[in-house]
């Protein structure tokens, strides 16, 4: 199946972080008593008539800009026609021949290869309402305080390959919208969702018949559905089976699609223009001046530590994938202090393993980017050890405080006076029978462990390079 | 609407009471329960202080597809007969704050879909002057009320001739203002792009000061522009006014006594000084094929939201989701509706939005562009409301014939342009024959200028 490959393009919905709905002034927030957060507008009351948020539309340009789509200063609100309990005026204000952004491109790095993502268009829309099945009963009850919650829709051309580059994509995509602070990107509260298109063929053949996937709750999901879902479409091409054109539900908890509609019964959403708005209007200036808000994106950080500072593909999108994190190291760099490789080391190890293991951001620490400097740059001079830098930086997190002291009180620097170590590697050696034997029988991975139990002796002090020079030296001679 | 001590607002308001039960129109839908309470409450403000909005104390009577906080508001319709909105609109709020006595809600076509108020969940409307005859439609309520002194003043819904139509059916002044200048928030929606609130009242006169109330930019309206508000001058307007009658409005379906009425109007005009030029606006052909297309398509989506599900009429057996559906609108929606939802989805659906929906939305510009060209001509079009007089209640017609008698009415409907009926004339039946006036958008006040000017002239217009 090698002369196979899978084509897979992605609509991705997030939801926008406004301080109030899309078409009406309903605060817009998750989690609120059901149906609270509703007025005539969002509800559907007869009569009642929607009323455009501008700052949907300039987050729209926002995310426009950054996947260097071309903005159009005059696009259209459409309707989407169809029966749901959910969509409360049977329809839902979308956007069809007009939408606010078109024609763009991501560009991601996957495995040390650039891959250009084409964006086909971007639009806005409200999101629906929230059925509540009740488990205790027949009956389904609706939480309409998500109804007007304004979306947006990023649709790509089938330009994505595998289910390896759809998690890159959409990973990058969620962080792109933190960055530009428009989406709370929130998955386990639905604020991003994804459809997924996926198709095979044979390299160099014209597209094959796609299926579309729906009910996907997260990138995870995603990757499972794509997988499943080219899985199945290989084996009908290998059996020769013919391929549908259909829209499937992914059940994530049993790992499967199934039939949700055939083309024959595809949905006819009867789209036109929004008679109740007229034209999106934003101006040419009001455009660039959005532009001028854009920050350094995720991506673009990336390419620049790998390119600049020479950090590894995977552990420069650890520090973009958190604005926090980015923003230390950055900070952290331009002190001019160290040098960034060696505190990316640190943020990708140490801090971020405390961060993982406490929950907590590193903006809620007390290490600042200039102590994180300081503390690699002394590092580097060799004035504290590695294991002393971790003990020093374990301090610097919970308590802060000034670095030259720290190392003085606790007895960190580094010690390269031969004669104390030379009395640390005697110690350790008559104190670790065992492992000197080991080493002796030719376990030399035994060094390691002396090294260490040295390390510990003289509170990370002693210089690991003398250290164990000095071992070797007195276990070979002895 | 003078009565500065001649009389008080509780004493209209029991006239009016008095004429609601005397004559059994059927004209409302709904009473208000409250007018007494209103009128005395606009008594002693005019205690207080004479000097009051023009419409204090006054019994206006409101289209039962207008949102009235409270109280009942059912398009005519089985779907919503027991709807009661929780606000109101915004046109509702303006008149509650002039002081105005809202009488209660007129009957009307079902959805005000029709021109006969005869489409009604609630049975039809008689003409007050002669109760075999419709009162016209959609608005065939309000125009039967005013007509009849049941209200002063009411409003109405115009989306292809709905306020001018009934109002030349029952004698009195039907005016659809630009659209835009009246806010549709709270307006139970028809066609959104052609929805109007207008107003129908006795004379010109009162349909300024009730437009006056009414209109104004509504930040809930994304459509709504702003207005100025109307004064009408001292001297004729119509000397040197320049009006066209566009031959298309004149061909043989328009019966010979509109057509006399018409032209008799036109050369009193011509007596008052008004220039008569000759225009033509070869699209008006296009005009009611297009108005069904865009008014249904809009009407399938817009009544789309009465599914059952959260007020309203619900079908009683039901298994499922989709049968409740079905059944609903099955049951709640009558023939007419459920015929131009049919219609509406049948033009929006794939492969037929290019032919129809789309062909539709580029003949209405051909329209404009010709219509705003005849205006360099004229300042004022002069043409019939309807082509045939009132009709009968009970007369049978098809449909296709019923849609194109909308010709005369629909152009300012798809231009947004302001129009207005005004009474004229009488057939042979005894019953009244109106005229139409249409100005170009925005020139509400040339309009009512020229049709105040014209009522003037032939001693028409009621006055209390």
């Amino acid at each position: 199946m090698n002369d196979f490959e899978t084509v897979i393009g992605l609509e991705v919905h997030a939801e926008l972080n406004t301080r109030t709905k899309i078409y009406c002034s309903c605060k817009n927030e998750f989690g609120a008593r059901p149906n609270t957060n509703i007025c005539p507008v969002c509800i559907g009351a007869p009569g009642a008539l929607p009323v455009l948020n501008k700052s949907v539309a300039e987050y729209a340009v926002k995310m426009g800009h950054a996947l260097n789509c071309r903005i159009n200063p005059v696009s259209q609100a459409a309707r989407k026609n169809y029966f749901y309990p959910d969509l409360p005026k049977s329809y839902q204000i979308s956007q069809g021949d007009l939408p606010i952004c078109g024609n763009g491109f991501l560009d991601i790095m996957v495995d040390g290869n650039v891959r250009r993502i084409e964006i086909t268009r971007i639009h806005i829309e409200e999101d629906a309402g929230k059925l509540i099945h009740d488990i205790n009963d027949t009956r389904t009850l609706i939480d309409y305080n998500r109804c007007g919650v304004p979306l947006i829709e990023i649709v790509t051309e089938p330009d994505i390959r595998s289910s390896r580059e759809a998690s890159v994509f959409l990973s990058t995509i969620r962080n792109i919208l933190k960055y530009l602070d428009i989406s709370d990107c929130k998955m386990q509260e639905g604020s991003i969702r994804c459809d997924v298109n996926v198709s095979v063929r044979r390299k160099g053949e014209p597209l094959g018949i796609r299926c579309e996937m729906k009910n996907i709750n997260s990138f995870s999901a995603a990757v499972r559905a794509i997988e499943y879902e080219s899985e199945r479409q290989f084996s009908m091409l290998e059996n020769g089976t013919p391929i549908t054109q259909e829209t499937r539900r992914w059940d994530d908890h049993a790992g499967i699609s199934t039939v949700m509609r055939t083309k024959e019964n595809a949905q006819d959403y009867r789209y036109f223009p929004e008679p109740d708005l007229g034209y999106i209007r934003i101006s040419e200036e009001r455009i660039r001046e959005l532009k001028a808000e854009i920050p350094e994106l995720p991506n673009e950080k990336q390419i620049r530590y790998m390119n600049d500072h020479g950090l590894s593909e995977q552990d420069s999108f650890i520090i973009v994938s958190d604005t926090d994190k980015a923003m230390f190291f950055d900070k952290c760099c331009e002190t001019g202090k160290c040098s960034p490789y060696e505190a990316a080391k640190f943020m990708v190890g140490e801090i971020t393993k405390y961060m993982n293991d406490t929950g907590t951001s590193i903006s809620e620490t007390l290490l600042t980017p200039e102590l994180l400097a300081e503390l690699v740059s002394v590092t580097e001079e060799k004035i504290i050890s590695s294991s002393g830098a971790k003990t020093l930086l374990n301090l610097l997190i919970e308590n802060g405080g000034n670095i030259s002291q720290l190392i003085k009180e606790n007895g960190l620097a580094q010690n390269s006076d031969s004669d104390f170590i030379e009395k640390i590697a005697h110690e350790v050696i008559d104190n670790n029978t065992k492992s000197v034997s080991d080493y002796k029988n030719g376990k030399t991975n035994a060094l390691g462990y002396l090294v260490g139990q040295g390390m510990k002796l003289s509170k990370g002090s002693a210089s690991p390079q003398m250290l164990r020079d000095a071992l070797i030296k007195i276990l070979t001679e002895e | 609407m003078l009565r500065e001590n001649k009389c008080s607002a509780a004493e209209i308001n029991a006239d009016v009471q008095a004429r609601i039960k005397e004559k059994q129109l059927n004209a409302y839908i709904t009473l208000s329960a409250d007018t007494a309470e209103i009128a005395e409450n606009a008594d002693n403000s005019f205690a207080v202080n004479w000097d009051q909005h023009p419409l204090m104390g006054i019994p206006v009577a409101v289209k039962d597809n207008i949102s009235t906080k409270g109280m009942l508001t059912t398009c005519g319709s089985r779907m919503l007969s027991n709807y009661v909105p929780f606000y109101d609109a915004t046109v509702i709020e303006k008149l509650k704050h002039a002081g105005a006595v809202i009488t209660g809600k007129t009957n009307m076509d079902e959805f005000a879909m029709g021109c006969a108020s005869d489409t009604s969940i609630f049975g039809s409307v008689k003409n007050p002057i002669n109760a075999d005859f419709s009162a016209g439609g959609s608005s065939g309520g309000s125009a039967a009320a005013v007509a009849s002194g049941q209200a002063i003043a009411a409003l109405g819904s115009d989306t292809g001739g709905s306020v001018r139509q009934p109002a030349s059916f029952c004698g009195v002044v039907g005016f659809k203002p630009t659209y835009g200048t009246v806010s549709r928030y709270g307006l139970i929606a028809f066609a959104s792009s052609l929805d109007q609130i207008g107003t129908i009242t006795r004379n010109v006169y009162d349909a300024s000061l009730l437009y006056n109330t009414i209109c104004d930019r509504d930040r809930r309206d994304s459509t709504s522009v702003s207005a100025r508000s109307i004064s009408l001058p001292n001297c004729s307007a119509l000397k040197g006014l320049k009006i066209g009658l566009p031959s298309e409005l004149m061909t043989d379906e328009i019966s010979a006594e509109v057509k006399k009425t018409v032209n008799d109007a036109i050369i009193e005009m011509g007596k008052a000084g008004a220039v008569i030029k000759p225009i033509s606006v070869p699209s008006l052909k296009y005009a009611v094929s297009a108005y069904y297309i865009i008014s249904s398509a809009e009407a399938a989506s817009n009544l789309g939201r009465f599914d059952g599900i959260r007020y309203g009429y619900r079908a009683k057996d039901r298994r499922s989701l989709k049968e409740m559906y079905e059944r609903t609108r099955s049951e709640g929606f009558g023939l007419e509706v459920k015929r131009r939802i049919l219609l509406g989805n049948f033009v929006l659906s794939e492969g037929y939005y290019d032919s129809y929906y789309k062909r539709a939305i580029s003949a209405v510009e051909l329209l404009k562009r010709e219509i705003s060209e005849a205006f360099k001509k004229v300042d004022v079009m002069v043409s019939p409301v309807y082509p045939e007089p009132p009709f009968r209640l009970n007369k049978v017609r098809s449909k296709t014939e019923r849609y194109t008698a909308d010709i005369c009415t629909v152009p300012a409907s798809l231009t947004g342009y302001p129009a207005i009926s005004v009474p004229f004339g009488c057939s042979a039946d005894g019953m009244p024959i109106g005229i139409q006036l249409m100005a170009e958008r925005f020139n509400d006040q040339k309009l009512l200028s020229a049709a105040y000017a014209f009522e003037q002239m032939i001693g028409g217009g009621v006055d209390e």
